[in-house]
């Protein structure tokens, strides 16, 4: 093993013992689920610009029951990704940067995810029941 | 501590940094921190929209700064998908061939759906899916 800061990767860290790891890999796989939303979210627009008759077809097919689980995983994702970037913005002044500052902040970071991740799932379930 | 992030050719020229170096992480921070207002205000007006028929989405999308708010939401989350999932895969596709060939997949992909998705936004606010 080499002395050089590695990569976050499965293999290489005891992921087990540090909470903070993990919050780090799932950040990363947040942004992937999150450029997968970027994908779903530009087809909405592209729909919308296409006129009603394709926009319909479209819908037909974002509205299917199997995409609310995707909807949710998305908003698990945004809640994730969006609370973890503003803490690798905090860590970029230099604040919050030790170990045990790291793993408190991580914990914070899981709850207030889940919060935010109900609060948004609650609102869009509600939201007159009409998926996008 | 005797790490060093420095090759052992910069060491030998002596050049000191271009400041290049940092380009991606310096992009990577600055569109993080315009696309926090961006996505809120996304999520927010999306889930307050009274409903998704076509009429309805149009005239939300008509307004002015709807169409602004749209564009610059693609625009900077295309640029900081493409950028993380660069690092991805940098990190985690192994072999020179495969892993150049999918950074340049991915930086093709993240145009065209940047420009789909920017046309798409132009195209209802300036009056064509009436």
């Amino acid at each position: 093993m080499t002395d050089r800061p590695l990569s976050p990767h499965l293999t290489v860290y005891r992921m087990y013992r540090y909470t903070l790891l993990t919050s780090i890999l799932l950040t990363r796989a947040a942004g992937l689920v999150l450029s997968a939303g970027l994908i779903l979210l530009v087809y909405w627009l592209v729909a919308v610009a296409s006129g009603p008759a394709a926009y319909h077809g479209a819908r037909d097919v974002l509205a299917l029951g199997a995409l609310k689980a995707v909807y949710l995983i998305l908003l698990a994702a945004f809640s994730c990704h969006l609370l973890a970037g503003i803490r690798h913005l905090v860590w970029d002044t230099g604040h919050e940067i030790e170990r045990e500052q790291a793993k408190r902040s991580s914990l914070l970071l899981v709850i207030a995810s889940i919060l935010l991740f109900v609060g948004l799932a609650w609102w869009a379930l509600h939201a007159g029941g009409h998926a996008p | 501590m005797s790490l060093s992030l420095r090759s052992p050719l910069a060491k030998v020229l002596g050049h000191g940094s271009a400041k290049e170096g940092v380009h991606h992480w310096w992009v990577q921070r600055l569109t993080s921190v315009a696309l926090v207002p961006l996505t809120v205000w996304f999520v927010v007006s999306l889930l307050s929209l009274p409903s998704y028929d076509h009429t309805t989405v149009v005239a939300w999308m008509r307004q002015l700064w709807t169409a602004v708010f749209l564009i610059l939401l693609v625009l900077t989350a295309a640029r900081h998908s493409q950028l993380g999932v660069r690092v991805v895969v940098e990190d985690y596709v192994h072999g020179s061939g495969m892993k150049t060939l999918a950074l340049a997949l991915v930086t093709f992909f993240h145009v065209v759906v940047a420009a789909a998705g920017v046309l798409a936004v132009l195209k209802v606010a300036l009056g064509g899916a009436a």
